[in-house]
């Protein structure tokens, strides 16, 4: 019978990807707001990363059928909305992996007024390290990710925009 | 009180709907490939804050709908969205157009709706709130960047503004659900955000080298279920599948 504590449950969890960048833990991107113990059942609580993410009931069922697996039973998922959830969230290894990735990790802090008319931040490439980038547009390939070229090896990249 | 309540949210989430279908019509068939995923990540974004929307209407109201009972299952007549979301694509000016009048009136809604007394409404607004900050951005760049174009550019975009107009004034219109919601702190005097958005409105398509047409004359009628032609077309096309095959998944 496995001990069921909230950092076995957390752990259980680090082997949930987002399907979109399965390098990405779902704890390391800052999905989980929340596990509730009682004594019968397991309540993990959620939080979108954008309105529209289509990755959300992937996750959710993914997050039930691997506590399942590993022993956790009566297991609820629950998604918030609020606080919203932010950039800021995403953990040093996070960041780190979408790095090596191949995606520029968010500039750090939250931007909301930022991005209203100002300068596009200055992103380096994940590539070369160059920071002679040029933002092609707000709009990636998901919802969390905007298009960057490199100017000096050439090769565009995604940036996880500051949310 | 709650069907006020009800009311209201199904505007809010019915008027993302829409306006996000329209965008998601864009799809294949954006200007330069970069656009059109611009337009249909907008379109994603806005789908989504009607999902949270439409599945708190249905909480609401207590009668077991769920978001996509009542985005699939309404006639044209129990839409409350508001006319300009259904104003057909056209060209990408009118889109843009159409865009940027309907960012400018949400950022500063969504702002102070994030401080509604409502707690859920306030939690979409909040989230919605990040998501429009982007949307905002990019319909106003584009909208100074082909006004301020070429003499094409710039002739196409004020069409879109003169053809546009008239279903401007719906944004800040205000039925009984708001007086009765905004007694409980829950919806927005609409009448703040008229100033702001005005502004805003003024400063872009100054910098775009636009006008805002002289003529008062305003349409109205989507907040009470009244809504031109455009919209059964939509439904007729968004409903189609979940009509036709009830229990159908992916
Ligand atoms: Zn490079």
């Amino acid at each position: 019978m496995k001990k069921i504590t909230k950092e076995a449950i957390l752990e259980t969890l680090e082997k949930v990807t987002d399907p979109e960048i399965p390098v990405l833990s779902i704890v390391d991107m800052g999905l989980i707001r929340d596990i509730q113990l009682t004594e019968n059942q397991i309540e993990v609580v959620i939080t979108p990363t954008y309105s529209g993410c289509p990755a959300m009931n992937v996750i959710e069922i993914e997050i039930l059928a691997t506590l399942q697996m590993n022993g956790f039973e009566n297991v609820k998922v629950t998604t918030v909305l609020s606080p919203a959830w932010t950039t800021d969230w995403l953990t040093e290894r996070g960041r780190q992996q979408l790095l090596e990735y191949g995606i520029a990790p968010p500039a750090r802090g939250t931007v909301d007024k930022h991005v209203l008319f100002q300068e596009d931040r200055v992103v380096a490439c994940p590539q070369c390290n160059s920071i002679n980038t040029k933002m092609i547009s707000q709009f990636g390939s998901t919802a969390c990710k905007a298009m960057y070229k490199c100017n000096d090896c050439l090769e565009p990249f995604d940036y996880f925009k500051c949310i | 009180m709650k069907s006020a309540l009800f009311d209201y949210t199904l505007r809010l989430g019915d008027s993302s709907l829409i306006i996000g279908h329209r965008l998601s019509e864009w799809c294949g068939h954006g200007p330069v490939l970069e656009q059109d995923i611009a337009l249909i990540n907008i379109a994603l974004d806005l789908v989504g804050q009607a999902k949270s929307f439409l599945e708190y209407a249905g909480k609401v109201e207590a009668k077991g709908r769920d978001e996509d009972a009542l985005a699939y299952h309404r006639i044209d007549r129990d839409f409350r969205n508001i006319l300009l979301a259904e104003q057909p694509n056209e060209d990408f000016a009118f889109t843009i157009i159409r865009q940027f009048l309907f960012d400018a009136f949400q950022y500063p809604f969504y702002q102070r709706l994030a401080k509604s007394k409502d707690p859920q409404l306030a939690a979409i607004a909040q989230k919605s709130l990040k998501e429009v900050t982007y949307h905002l951005r990019f319909s106003s760049e584009w909208t100074i960047r082909l006004g301020d174009g070429t003499p094409e550019s710039h002739e196409k975009m004020q069409t879109a503004i003169n053809e546009l107009w008239a279903f401007t004034g719906e944004l800040f219109e205000m039925t009984e659900t708001d007086e009765i919601l905004i007694e409980h702190g829950i919806a927005i005097d609409l009448n703040e955000i008229k100033p702001i958005w005005e502004q805003k409105v003024k400063a872009i398509f100054k910098e775009a080298t636009l006008e805002i047409p002289t003529t008062n004359w305003m349409q109205s009628g989507g907040k009470k279920g009244i809504h031109t032609e455009y919209l059964g077309f939509i439904l007729a096309e968004m409903q189609y599948l979940p009509r036709a095959f009830p229990d159908a998944k992916w």
